[in-house]
């Protein structure tokens, strides 16, 4: 399969939805390029698995390599393991799911659907790339198009969320630049991920890298203390911009931290793993504990993902191989199941005008579609069997608990116990909104979701059960894939 | 003859459009309309002639040099007076002096390209003078306004005290070598303290031109004061000429005392990168803005010329051509708005997304290419300058420009986000643009967003380098 076709078609999308003429035309064009990704999503997926059964054990399947700027060594070069399949996977069902959660917004629709699929362009030229520049600048793509969705289509203080979040980001690109910088000149002038996997470092060397490195993607995915601009950017973005940030953008720095830092310094991981675990630990727990203290539903899933993007942080401090396909794991349920919950809070949203908890009740009444919807996702935010969140979360401790010394143990055992916290927010959540007598007379008024709606939340809960019901197909993705990068750390 | 014909063609077809002014002037004269797209003709046939007949060679004894690369910077600024002469036609076409306007700046164009051919100091200097003295006459072109003169008295005062700077300088080293042919001053540096005495007074003449840290003073108030014509010609041309025979003279001449010179670029790159940054962040006038914003350019071109190698060069270079598109741009918005309605602050920007969305893309692509934000070309421009200046191992130079590219990202943020964000109950009103000018503004952000993306350009630098 032709990996260029996963960039050529939100282009060939954005392309389209720049010269439409009508705000249905929009509409349809990105929901048919959306579809037809996802279609090419899945075709990879089989395309991939078809290789792999057929005995092809090359690290990178459907590796292409151009020349770009050949006086820097800098090549076009993209390839596939089963990492970026998943992260592809997941790119495709939220983007979808956010095409069709914002059918309805009038302003500036045409410049809304450009920017958002310009934003899932970045996110899939991201996750293909094989060389540092090349990632860096899809990486960088990103930043326009978050900006202006969460300026222009926010809620609440969105100048002052949308300003936060591109400076902290930027901040991270700044290190993340610098450590690219570093690696390029200290291992033979070149930005290729697959030459420099080769390459080992001197110890010294790694351990100033490794931090800009990690330290430069932790930002886009909330390693604490560095998460501040999540709570302010995720409720201040538009339904579709908060889906994308948590559920895809997130996600970018947590391949950067694992692709980049962890694979390429080894040496330097082990050195940081412990403060890696600390950190993450710490952002579990506080991340839990700041979300039972909020009474904004977006707030609350802002905060919480802080903590559940901490246990794939954590997985990859305790650098083993289980911890680590439970990480990546994490990251794909943690995207599904963060998008669909904030479509739904979208969709609350919109009926009730008011994300606060106190103000609704029992909206299963009226609509009981949004409501159950509301339940699965949160039942799998808890880690409920049957649902991903819990499959990733298992592993992650699985994993965790491999390592034998008392410092593990105890960092395993504090990051558990935020399942009770997570379960106390969660009910509490649901119970105060769904639950209970309507408060608000109006509310009787309300309509359950429309198509668009129920087509969303049917995507991604389909695919939240496809992972916590039958694991086995995510696993065998992921697993060879971390297989590869503990090699590398073990020293094989 | 024939020689002389093609080394000096670029030279020559100024010297020609200049005459042909005069004449025009002398003569009957034209209506404004025509003239200026006479004039759009020329500068584009100008533009084009640079692609062909390009030889290496020199003249007059080694006081006149080109080669394809220098060629090629000419073409940069060629390319930078066309898009100009389009972007600000609004206000070119009220102006009563349409022909002085442009004699005066094709006189300093012509200082600009005897500048980068120089290979002497003598006409080094002279082509530097008649590189500035037009262009203070240029900055008081409107005439009734008192920042205007303010302005060009600035720059006047500012550019003779350089100038005798540099002469001293010139005189200085003259003792020291004996020489002022730049072919024979390099081996006859050795680094003694008289040499680098008068190489201290050279670099502060370059740096005043480049309004480097400490020397920066007179910018601001000489862009805001200028018609944004002229600015855009201060900020994107002269800067662009003046870096590329900066870079030359010490890649080449002072190479035997680069020791000396990459201690002084990298304390006054980081100097300009942050003053220029910080000052740019509380400015509302959109050219005041605009020119603080170009000092901190200016100190990310210091880091590729610290760099010291041919990467380095082609980055320079490279960057200034992006410069000229992203700049220009956005100096075009503003030009477009100022003419037709006068307002030049930050605030009067709030709420323009509703009435001019066209004027705002290209403002955001302009300063989204100025920041260095990908897809945009100036994303490839900062990167390959940062990757060059890095070459030598000092990090610490590259992290502190690295983090600057946030703080400039602060407040080129600013101005996007008065645009597409902020509420104003009276925005500007819907502009009706001319054609000339919106074309030159699409040439202008197909560069912004082609030049990064089509890779080769960056190596077809380098093959000329």
């Amino acid at each position: 399969m032709n990996l260029l076709l996963l960039i050529g078609i939100p282009l060939i999308t954005a392309v389209a939805v720049l010269v439409s003429r009508s705000k249905q035309q929009v509409k349809w064009i990105s929901l048919t390029g959306a579809a037809v990704q996802l279609a090419a999503s899945f075709a990879l997926l089989f395309a991939y698995q078809g290789q792999r059964t057929a005995g092809n054990s090359t690290q990178m399947l459907f590796e292409q390599n151009y020349k770009l700027f050949s006086s820097f060594n800098i090549n076009f070069h993209i390839g596939v393991d089963g990492i970026s399949v998943a992260m592809i996977l997941l790119t495709s069902f939220v983007l979808i799911a956010g095409v069709l959660v914002s059918w309805n917004i009038e302003k500036m629709t045409k410049e809304f659907y450009f920017l958002l699929i310009l934003l899932a362009l970045g996110a899939y030229g991201f996750f293909i790339s094989l060389d540092l520049f090349v990632l860096f600048f899809f990486l960088e793509i990103s930043v326009i198009p978050k900006y202006l969705l969460i300026g222009i289509w926010g809620s609440g203080k969105k100048e002052y969320s949308a300003n936060k979040l591109a400076l902290m980001l930027m901040g991270g690109s700044a290190l993340i630049l610098v450590g690219i910088i570093l690696l390029y000149y200290n291992a033979g002038q070149s930005f290729d991920i697959m030459h420099l996997s080769q390459v080992n470092l001197s110890g010294h060397l790694q351990n100033i890298i490794f931090p800009l490195l990690f330290i430069g993607f932790g930002v886009f995915t909330a390693l604490f203390p560095l998460h501040t601009w999540v709570p302010d950017g995720h409720s201040s973005a538009p339904t579709a911009g908060s889906m994308f940030l948590a559920g895809i953008s997130m996600k970018l720095g947590g391949y950067g931290c694992l692709r980049v830092a962890t694979y390429l310094l080894p040496e330097g991981a082990k050195q940081y793993a412990d403060i890696i675990i600390i950190l993450s630990a710490i952002a579990i727990l506080y991340g839990a504990f700041a979300t039972m203290m909020q009474k904004d539903l977006k707030y609350i899933n802002a905060y919480s993902s802080v903590s559940h993007v901490g246990f794939s942080l954590l997985g990859i401090g305790m650098l083993t191989q289980t911890a680590i396909t439970g990480a990546l794991m994490q990251m794909v349920s943690h995207g599904l199941m963060t998008a669909l919950f904030f479509a739904v809070i979208g969709m609350i949203y919109d009926r009730t005008h008011t994300r606060m908890v106190g103000e609704m009740g029992g909206l299963m009444k009226m609509m009981p579609f949004i409501s159950t919807v509301f339940f699965i996702v949160g039942l799998c935010s808890l880690g409920l069997p049957g649902l991903s969140g819990f499959v990733a979360e298992m592993t992650v401790f699985m994993g965790s608990w491999q390592n034998d010394d008392a410092f593990h143990r105890i960092a395993t055992i504090a990051a558990a116990m935020s399942i009770v916290v997570t379960a106390v927010y969660i009910l509490r959540a649901i119970g105060q909104t769904v639950m209970g007598p309507v408060k608000n007379e109006s509310y009787l008024q309300l309509k359950d979701a429309n198509w668009n709606e129920r087509l969303a939340a049917i995507i991604l809960v389909l695919a939240i059960l496809a992972i916590g019901i039958v694991p086995g197909w995510l696993n065998d993705l992921l697993k060879p894939a971390a297989e590869v990068i503990m090699n590398r750390l073990s020293g094989k | 003859m024939n020689e002389f014909l093609t080394l000096m063609k670029s030279e020559l077809v100024i010297t020609f459009i200049i005459f042909l002014l005069l004449f025009i002037k002398i003569g009957k004269g034209m209506k404004n309309e025509s003239l200026l797209s006479l004039i759009q003709v020329l500068l584009l046939v100008n533009f084009i002639a640079g692609f062909f007949f390009n030889k290496e060679g020199s003249l007059f004894g080694d006081m006149f040099h080109t080669s394809p690369l220098i060629v090629f910077q000419k073409n940069i600024l060629s390319l930078g007076i066309y898009l100009i002469s389009m972007l600000c036609a609004d206000w070119l076409k009220k102006t009563e002096h349409l022909p002085e306007f442009f004699i005066l700046m094709l006189s300093a164009v012509l200082g600009m390209f005897l500048l980068i051919s120089s290979g002497n100091l003598l006409i080094f200097y002279l082509s530097l003078e008649l590189a500035t003295i037009p262009v203070a006459a240029m900055a008081n072109f409107d005439v009734e306004k008192k920042r205007s003169s303010e302005g060009a008295m600035k720059m006047i005062l500012s550019s003779a005290f350089s100038s005798g700077i540099l002469l001293f300088g010139i005189s200085l080293l003259y003792g020291a070598t004996g020489t002022i042919s730049f072919g024979e001053l390099t081996a006859q540096l050795d680094g003694s303290p008289l040499q680098i005495l008068s190489f201290v007074f050279l670099f502060t003449a370059f740096a005043f031109k480049l309004s480097i840290v400490p020397f920066h003073l007179w910018t601001a108030d000489v862009y805001e004061g200028s018609p944004i014509a002229v600015t855009s010609f201060l900020s994107v041309i002269s800067k662009g000429a003046i870096a590329f025979i900066f870079m030359s003279v010490l890649f080449k001449v002072f190479q035997p005392m680069q020791d000396v010179w990459y201690n002084m670029i990298v304390v006054l790159a980081i100097a300009t990168m942050v003053i220029g940054n910080l000052f740019a962040l509380r400015q509302q006038n959109i050219k005041r803005f605009l020119a603080f914003s170009s000092i901190a350019q200016v100190g990310f071109i210091l880091v590729g010329i610290s760099s010291n190698d041919a990467t380095g060069l082609t980055s320079v270079v490279y960057f200034v051509l992006i410069y000229v598109f992203s700049n220009l741009a956005a100096f075009g918005v503003a030009s477009v708005i100022a003419a037709h309605t006068g307002k030049e602050n930050v605030d009067d920007y709030k709420g323009l997304y509703k009435t001019n969305p066209f004027l705002c893309w290209i403002m955001a692509l302009a300063l989204f290419s100025l920041a260095g934000i990908p897809p945009t070309a100036g994303f490839f421009g900062k990167l390959f300058l940062l990757t060059a200046g890095s070459a030598r191992g000092n990090y610490w130079f590259i992290i502190i420009a690295a983090l600057n590219m946030i703080i400039s990202l602060y407040y080129y943020l600013r101005v996007v986000r008065a645009m597409f964000m902020d509420k104003n109950e009276q925005p500007v009103e819907k502009i009706n643009i001319n054609p000339t000018v919106k074309l030159a503004m699409i040439i202008c952000a197909a560069g912004i967003v082609l030049i990064g993306l089509l890779s080769w350009i960056y190596d077809y630098i380098q093959s000329l380098s």
